[in-house]
Protein backbone atom coordinates (compact mmCIF):
# COMPACT_ATOMS: atom_id res chain seq x y z
CA UNK A 1 0.00 0.00 0.00
CA UNK A 2 2.53 2.28 0.93
CA UNK A 3 4.80 1.34 -1.99
CA UNK A 4 1.62 2.50 -4.41
CA UNK A 5 1.69 5.65 -3.25
CA UNK A 6 5.34 6.54 -3.30
CA UNK A 7 5.08 5.36 -6.96
CA UNK A 8 1.88 7.80 -7.42
CA UNK A 9 3.88 10.33 -5.72
CA UNK A 10 7.09 9.99 -8.29
CA UNK A 11 5.18 9.18 -11.41
CA UNK A 12 3.37 12.63 -10.57
CA UNK A 13 6.44 14.52 -9.57
CA UNK A 14 7.85 13.19 -13.37
CA UNK A 15 4.79 14.01 -15.17
CA UNK A 16 4.44 17.65 -13.56
CA UNK A 17 8.40 17.93 -13.93
CA UNK A 18 8.57 17.13 -17.47
CA UNK A 19 5.24 19.58 -18.73
CA UNK A 20 7.05 22.40 -16.36
CA UNK A 21 10.28 22.05 -18.38
CA UNK A 22 8.93 21.58 -21.89
CA UNK A 23 6.09 24.43 -21.68
CA UNK A 24 7.05 27.41 -23.70
CA UNK A 25 4.43 30.75 -23.28
CA UNK A 26 2.63 30.42 -20.07
CA UNK A 27 0.17 28.91 -17.93
CA UNK A 28 -2.62 27.94 -20.28
CA UNK A 29 -0.14 25.98 -22.72
CA UNK A 30 0.97 23.70 -19.34
CA UNK A 31 -2.74 23.72 -19.03
CA UNK A 32 -3.19 22.63 -22.33
CA UNK A 33 -0.22 19.90 -21.38
CA UNK A 34 -1.87 18.78 -17.87
CA UNK A 35 -5.32 17.71 -19.41
CA UNK A 36 -3.56 15.23 -21.84
CA UNK A 37 -1.34 14.14 -19.32
CA UNK A 38 -3.59 13.83 -16.25
CA UNK A 39 -6.74 13.51 -18.05
CA UNK A 40 -6.35 11.84 -21.46
CA UNK A 41 -3.57 9.68 -20.15
CA UNK A 42 -3.48 8.53 -16.42
CA UNK A 43 -7.04 9.80 -15.81
CA UNK A 44 -6.84 10.52 -12.14
CA UNK A 45 -8.74 13.31 -12.78
CA UNK A 46 -12.37 13.75 -15.30
CA UNK A 47 -11.85 16.75 -17.67
CA UNK A 48 -14.62 18.96 -16.18
CA UNK A 49 -12.59 18.95 -12.71
CA UNK A 50 -9.57 19.98 -14.97
CA UNK A 51 -11.46 23.22 -16.22
CA UNK A 52 -12.79 23.79 -12.68
CA UNK A 53 -9.49 24.33 -11.38
CA UNK A 54 -8.50 26.15 -14.15
CA UNK A 55 -11.08 28.58 -13.48
CA UNK A 56 -9.75 28.63 -9.74
CA UNK A 57 -6.43 28.62 -10.45
CA UNK A 58 -7.19 31.64 -12.98
CA UNK A 59 -8.85 33.44 -10.31
CA UNK A 60 -6.23 33.52 -7.57
CA UNK A 61 -2.88 35.80 -7.98
CA UNK A 62 0.26 34.03 -9.25
CA UNK A 63 1.02 32.04 -11.61
CA UNK A 64 -1.67 30.03 -13.23
CA UNK A 65 0.86 26.79 -13.66
CA UNK A 66 1.82 26.53 -10.04
CA UNK A 67 -1.78 27.36 -8.80
CA UNK A 68 -3.20 24.70 -11.31
CA UNK A 69 -0.37 22.14 -10.18
CA UNK A 70 -1.62 22.67 -6.41
CA UNK A 71 -5.14 22.12 -6.85
CA UNK A 72 -3.91 19.02 -9.59
CA UNK A 73 -1.51 17.75 -6.62
CA UNK A 74 -4.10 17.89 -4.37
CA UNK A 75 -6.91 15.94 -5.74
CA UNK A 76 -5.06 13.27 -6.92
CA UNK A 77 -2.17 12.99 -3.27
CA UNK A 78 -3.25 15.18 -0.60
CA UNK A 79 -1.33 17.49 0.90
CA UNK A 80 1.91 15.47 -0.26
CA UNK A 81 0.69 15.65 -3.74
CA UNK A 82 0.00 18.78 -3.80
CA UNK A 83 3.29 19.33 -2.54
CA UNK A 84 5.21 17.06 -5.06
CA UNK A 85 3.43 18.94 -8.09
CA UNK A 86 4.60 22.39 -7.03
CA UNK A 87 7.80 21.75 -6.69
CA UNK A 88 7.91 19.65 -9.90
CA UNK A 89 6.56 23.25 -11.02
CA UNK A 90 8.75 25.26 -10.20
CA UNK A 91 12.23 23.51 -9.81
CA UNK A 92 12.84 23.36 -14.22
CA UNK A 93 12.00 26.93 -14.39
CA UNK A 94 14.78 27.69 -11.06
CA UNK A 95 17.05 25.42 -12.64
CA UNK A 96 17.14 26.59 -16.43
CA UNK A 97 16.87 30.33 -16.05
CA UNK A 98 20.12 30.04 -13.18
CA UNK A 99 22.14 28.44 -15.72
CA UNK A 100 21.15 30.55 -18.62
CA UNK A 101 21.60 34.04 -16.55
CA UNK A 102 24.89 33.04 -16.30
CA UNK A 103 25.65 32.91 -19.96
CA UNK A 104 22.71 34.87 -21.34
CA UNK A 105 23.96 37.01 -23.97
CA UNK A 106 25.68 33.91 -26.00
CA UNK A 107 22.29 32.19 -25.26
CA UNK A 108 20.46 35.15 -26.77
CA UNK A 109 22.54 35.36 -29.43
CA UNK A 110 22.94 31.94 -30.96
CA UNK A 111 21.25 30.81 -33.60
CA UNK A 112 21.05 26.98 -32.99
CA UNK A 113 19.30 28.05 -30.05
CA UNK A 114 16.82 30.01 -31.96
CA UNK A 115 15.96 27.74 -34.38
CA UNK A 116 15.32 24.99 -31.95
CA UNK A 117 13.10 27.38 -30.37
CA UNK A 118 11.30 28.24 -33.62
CA UNK A 119 10.49 24.49 -34.12
CA UNK A 120 9.00 23.93 -30.60
CA UNK A 121 6.80 26.89 -31.01
CA UNK A 122 5.30 25.33 -33.60
CA UNK A 123 4.90 21.71 -31.61
CA UNK A 124 3.37 24.15 -28.63
CA UNK A 125 1.51 25.62 -31.44
CA UNK A 126 -0.53 22.04 -32.32
CA UNK A 127 -0.76 20.41 -28.89
CA UNK A 128 -2.67 24.33 -28.53
CA UNK A 129 -4.91 23.25 -31.37
CA UNK A 130 -5.25 20.07 -30.54
CA UNK A 131 -6.44 20.22 -26.91
CA UNK A 132 -8.95 22.79 -27.78
CA UNK A 133 -10.51 21.27 -30.48
CA UNK A 134 -11.09 18.51 -27.68
CA UNK A 135 -12.62 21.13 -25.61
CA UNK A 136 -14.58 22.71 -27.39
CA UNK A 137 -16.38 19.87 -28.81
CA UNK A 138 -17.14 18.20 -25.00
CA UNK A 139 -18.42 21.65 -24.33
CA UNK A 140 -20.74 21.92 -27.36
CA UNK A 141 -21.81 17.81 -25.90
CA UNK A 142 -22.54 19.81 -22.32
CA UNK A 143 -24.56 22.87 -23.36
CA UNK A 144 -24.86 23.37 -26.93
CA UNK A 145 -24.66 27.06 -28.24
CA UNK A 146 -24.78 28.54 -24.78
CA UNK A 147 -21.20 27.18 -24.62
CA UNK A 148 -20.04 27.50 -27.82
CA UNK A 149 -21.35 31.38 -27.69
CA UNK A 150 -19.23 32.34 -24.29
CA UNK A 151 -16.28 30.24 -25.55
CA UNK A 152 -15.90 32.82 -28.90
CA UNK A 153 -17.10 35.76 -27.03
CA UNK A 154 -14.71 35.30 -24.46
CA UNK A 155 -11.78 34.18 -26.84
CA UNK A 156 -12.51 37.86 -28.68
CA UNK A 157 -12.96 39.82 -25.68
CA UNK A 158 -9.02 38.57 -24.48
CA UNK A 159 -7.83 38.44 -28.16
CA UNK A 160 -8.93 41.02 -29.67
CA UNK A 161 -10.05 43.65 -27.11
CA UNK A 162 -7.40 42.85 -24.31
CA UNK A 163 -10.28 43.31 -21.75
CA UNK A 164 -9.40 42.21 -18.44
CA UNK A 165 -9.42 38.59 -17.41
CA UNK A 166 -11.00 39.24 -13.94
CA UNK A 167 -13.91 41.19 -15.32
CA UNK A 168 -14.47 38.41 -17.63
CA UNK A 169 -14.40 35.96 -15.12
CA UNK A 170 -16.98 38.30 -13.28
CA UNK A 171 -19.37 38.11 -16.29
CA UNK A 172 -19.37 34.35 -16.89
CA UNK A 173 -19.37 33.70 -13.27
CA UNK A 174 -22.58 35.67 -13.09
CA UNK A 175 -23.95 34.45 -16.55
CA UNK A 176 -23.61 30.96 -15.32
CA UNK A 177 -25.50 31.33 -11.75
CA UNK A 178 -28.28 33.07 -13.44
CA UNK A 179 -28.32 30.53 -16.59
CA UNK A 180 -27.24 27.15 -15.16
CA UNK A 181 -27.98 27.36 -11.15
CA UNK A 182 -31.96 25.93 -11.54
CA UNK A 183 -32.97 22.41 -10.17
CA UNK A 184 -33.19 21.21 -13.68
CA UNK A 185 -29.44 21.43 -14.86
CA UNK A 186 -28.23 20.13 -11.85
CA UNK A 187 -30.55 16.78 -12.76
CA UNK A 188 -29.79 16.45 -15.76
CA UNK A 189 -25.59 16.67 -14.72
CA UNK A 190 -26.54 13.66 -12.37
CA UNK A 191 -27.75 11.66 -15.42
CA UNK A 192 -25.40 12.24 -17.48
CA UNK A 193 -22.98 11.22 -15.45
CA UNK B 1 19.56 41.82 4.38
CA UNK B 2 19.57 41.83 0.65
CA UNK B 3 17.49 38.45 0.83
CA UNK B 4 14.50 39.73 2.89
CA UNK B 5 14.32 42.42 0.93
CA UNK B 6 13.70 40.09 -2.15
CA UNK B 7 11.71 37.75 -0.39
CA UNK B 8 9.54 40.66 0.50
CA UNK B 9 9.43 42.28 -2.71
CA UNK B 10 8.18 38.85 -4.74
CA UNK B 11 6.06 38.20 -2.13
CA UNK B 12 3.90 40.92 -2.84
CA UNK B 13 3.97 40.48 -6.45
CA UNK B 14 2.87 37.31 -6.01
CA UNK B 15 0.38 38.65 -3.71
CA UNK B 16 -1.35 41.23 -6.32
CA UNK B 17 -0.63 39.79 -10.01
CA UNK B 18 -4.05 37.99 -10.97
CA UNK B 19 -4.28 37.01 -14.16
CA UNK B 20 -1.22 35.25 -15.19
CA UNK B 21 2.74 36.54 -16.24
CA UNK B 22 2.10 39.08 -17.96
CA UNK B 23 -0.15 41.21 -15.74
CA UNK B 24 2.96 40.54 -13.45
CA UNK B 25 5.21 42.43 -15.30
CA UNK B 26 4.40 45.68 -14.49
CA UNK B 27 4.30 44.81 -10.94
CA UNK B 28 7.43 43.17 -11.66
CA UNK B 29 9.13 46.03 -12.91
CA UNK B 30 7.59 48.47 -10.22
CA UNK B 31 9.63 46.32 -7.90
CA UNK B 32 12.80 45.33 -9.62
CA UNK B 33 13.52 48.61 -11.67
CA UNK B 34 11.90 51.30 -10.16
CA UNK B 35 11.47 50.96 -6.72
CA UNK B 36 14.74 48.99 -5.63
CA UNK B 37 16.70 49.64 -8.77
CA UNK B 38 17.94 45.98 -9.14
CA UNK B 39 18.20 45.96 -12.90
CA UNK B 40 17.72 48.53 -15.39
CA UNK B 41 15.08 49.15 -17.65
CA UNK B 42 16.99 47.56 -20.66
CA UNK B 43 18.20 44.37 -18.39
CA UNK B 44 14.53 44.35 -17.35
CA UNK B 45 13.70 44.28 -20.85
CA UNK B 46 16.64 41.23 -21.44
CA UNK B 47 14.75 39.52 -18.39
CA UNK B 48 11.41 39.23 -20.06
CA UNK B 49 13.02 38.26 -23.81
CA UNK B 50 14.47 35.48 -21.59
CA UNK B 51 11.61 34.41 -19.93
CA UNK B 52 9.54 34.17 -23.12
CA UNK B 53 12.49 31.96 -24.68
CA UNK B 54 12.58 29.72 -21.94
CA UNK B 55 10.24 27.08 -20.27
CA UNK B 56 8.09 28.16 -17.38
CA UNK B 57 5.81 31.18 -16.00
CA UNK B 58 7.56 34.23 -17.30
CA UNK B 59 7.01 35.74 -13.40
CA UNK B 60 9.02 32.23 -12.37
CA UNK B 61 11.47 32.77 -14.96
CA UNK B 62 11.94 36.55 -13.92
CA UNK B 63 12.45 35.88 -10.17
CA UNK B 64 14.96 33.68 -11.00
CA UNK B 65 16.74 35.59 -13.17
CA UNK B 66 16.62 38.77 -10.62
CA UNK B 67 17.24 36.46 -7.54
CA UNK B 68 20.02 34.76 -9.15
CA UNK B 69 21.46 38.35 -9.85
CA UNK B 70 21.21 39.85 -6.89
CA UNK B 71 22.45 36.94 -4.37
CA UNK B 72 23.20 34.23 -6.55
CA UNK B 73 21.35 30.67 -6.65
CA UNK B 74 20.24 31.31 -3.11
CA UNK B 75 18.14 34.41 -4.03
CA UNK B 76 16.85 32.45 -7.34
CA UNK B 77 15.24 30.49 -4.32
CA UNK B 78 14.26 33.17 -2.04
CA UNK B 79 12.41 35.31 -5.27
CA UNK B 80 10.98 32.30 -5.87
CA UNK B 81 9.28 31.20 -3.16
CA UNK B 82 8.60 34.88 -1.96
CA UNK B 83 6.70 34.78 -5.52
CA UNK B 84 4.89 31.20 -4.94
CA UNK B 85 3.69 31.18 -1.24
CA UNK B 86 0.94 34.06 -1.68
CA UNK B 87 -0.97 32.33 -4.11
CA UNK B 88 -0.61 28.84 -2.80
CA UNK B 89 -2.37 29.91 0.64
CA UNK B 90 -4.98 31.95 -1.52
CA UNK B 91 -6.01 29.10 -3.72
CA UNK B 92 -5.83 26.68 -0.80
CA UNK B 93 -7.96 28.56 0.58
CA UNK B 94 -10.23 28.91 -2.48
CA UNK B 95 -10.36 24.94 -3.10
CA UNK B 96 -11.27 24.88 -0.07
CA UNK B 97 -14.67 27.23 -0.60
CA UNK B 98 -15.16 25.39 -3.65
CA UNK B 99 -15.12 21.91 -2.18
CA UNK B 100 -17.09 23.04 0.86
CA UNK B 101 -20.04 24.48 -1.28
CA UNK B 102 -19.80 22.28 -4.94
CA UNK B 103 -22.90 20.30 -3.92
CA UNK B 104 -24.85 23.50 -4.13
CA UNK B 105 -26.52 24.70 -6.95
CA UNK B 106 -25.17 28.06 -7.25
CA UNK B 107 -21.27 26.37 -7.26
CA UNK B 108 -22.86 24.20 -10.13
CA UNK B 109 -23.48 27.40 -12.25
CA UNK B 110 -20.87 29.19 -11.26
CA UNK B 111 -18.29 26.70 -12.67
CA UNK B 112 -20.35 26.06 -15.90
CA UNK B 113 -19.91 29.23 -16.45
CA UNK B 114 -16.79 29.72 -15.80
CA UNK B 115 -15.44 26.21 -17.84
CA UNK B 116 -16.18 28.30 -21.13
CA UNK B 117 -14.35 31.10 -20.27
CA UNK B 118 -11.54 29.30 -18.73
CA UNK B 119 -11.75 27.42 -22.84
CA UNK B 120 -11.86 30.73 -24.51
CA UNK B 121 -8.85 32.44 -22.54
CA UNK B 122 -6.66 29.34 -23.66
CA UNK B 123 -7.50 29.65 -27.31
CA UNK B 124 -6.56 33.41 -26.78
CA UNK B 125 -3.28 32.32 -25.56
CA UNK B 126 -2.64 29.88 -27.90
CA UNK B 127 -3.86 32.93 -31.09
CA UNK B 128 -0.48 34.24 -29.22
CA UNK B 129 1.61 31.72 -30.02
CA UNK B 130 0.16 30.95 -34.02
CA UNK B 131 1.10 34.57 -34.91
CA UNK B 132 4.24 34.79 -33.02
CA UNK B 133 4.72 31.03 -34.91
CA UNK B 134 3.24 31.57 -38.48
CA UNK B 135 3.69 35.47 -39.14
CA UNK B 136 7.54 36.61 -39.96
CA UNK B 137 8.38 39.66 -41.45
CA UNK B 138 11.79 38.33 -43.09
CA UNK B 139 11.00 35.24 -44.37
CA UNK B 140 8.49 33.34 -46.18
CA UNK B 141 5.47 33.81 -48.90
CA UNK B 142 3.36 36.29 -48.16
CA UNK B 143 5.15 37.12 -44.68
CA UNK B 144 3.87 33.64 -43.41
CA UNK B 145 6.29 31.74 -42.30
CA UNK B 146 6.21 27.67 -44.61
CA UNK B 147 8.67 25.82 -42.12
CA UNK B 148 6.41 26.79 -38.76
CA UNK B 149 2.87 26.02 -40.90
CA UNK B 150 4.67 22.50 -41.96
CA UNK B 151 6.07 21.46 -38.52
CA UNK B 152 2.36 22.28 -36.87
CA UNK B 153 0.85 19.84 -39.40
CA UNK B 154 2.96 17.11 -38.80
CA UNK B 155 2.91 17.64 -35.04
CA UNK B 156 -0.72 18.25 -35.44
CA UNK B 157 -1.08 14.56 -37.16
CA UNK B 158 1.29 13.51 -34.87
CA UNK B 159 -0.73 14.14 -31.85
CA UNK B 160 -4.31 13.63 -33.70
CA UNK B 161 -3.65 10.72 -35.54
CA UNK B 162 -0.89 8.08 -33.81
CA UNK B 163 -1.49 9.86 -30.03
CA UNK B 164 2.57 10.58 -30.11
CA UNK B 165 2.89 12.29 -26.44
CA UNK B 166 3.05 15.96 -26.52
CA UNK B 167 6.20 15.85 -24.81
CA UNK B 168 7.82 13.98 -27.60
CA UNK B 169 5.93 16.09 -30.26
CA UNK B 170 7.24 19.62 -29.02
CA UNK B 171 10.79 18.01 -28.31
CA UNK B 172 11.22 16.48 -31.80
CA UNK B 173 9.21 19.92 -33.08
CA UNK B 174 12.63 21.68 -31.47
CA UNK B 175 14.78 19.19 -33.71
CA UNK B 176 12.71 19.53 -36.67
CA UNK B 177 13.06 23.06 -36.47
CA UNK B 178 16.88 22.81 -36.33
CA UNK B 179 17.02 21.15 -39.23
CA UNK B 180 14.35 22.86 -41.43
CA UNK B 181 15.98 26.17 -40.74
CA UNK B 182 19.46 24.72 -40.96
CA UNK B 183 18.41 23.74 -44.84
CA UNK B 184 16.56 27.13 -45.84
CA UNK B 185 19.59 29.10 -44.26
CA UNK B 186 22.16 27.03 -46.16
CA UNK B 187 20.05 26.60 -49.62
CA UNK B 188 18.30 30.30 -49.73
Amino acid sequence: MKKNKLKLYWQLFISTLKLSAFTFGGGFVIISLMKKEFVDKFKWIDEENMLNYTAIAQSSPGAIAVNASLLVGYKIGGIPGAAVTVIATVLPPLVTISIISLFYSAFKDSITVNYILKGMQAGVAAVLADVILGMVVSAWHECRWISIFLIAAAFACVAFFSVNIIFIIAVCGILGIILFSDKNSKIDHGLQK
Amino acid sequence: MELLKLFLSFFQIGLFSIGGGYAAMPLIQEQIVTKNSWLSVSEFADVITIAEMTPGPVALNSASFVGMKICGFIGAVVATLGYIIPSCIIVSIFAAVYAKYSSMNFMNGLMKGLRPAVIGMIASAAYTIFKLSFLSSDSGVFGINLISVFIFLIAFTGLKKFKISPITVIFASGLFGYVLYNCQAAFL
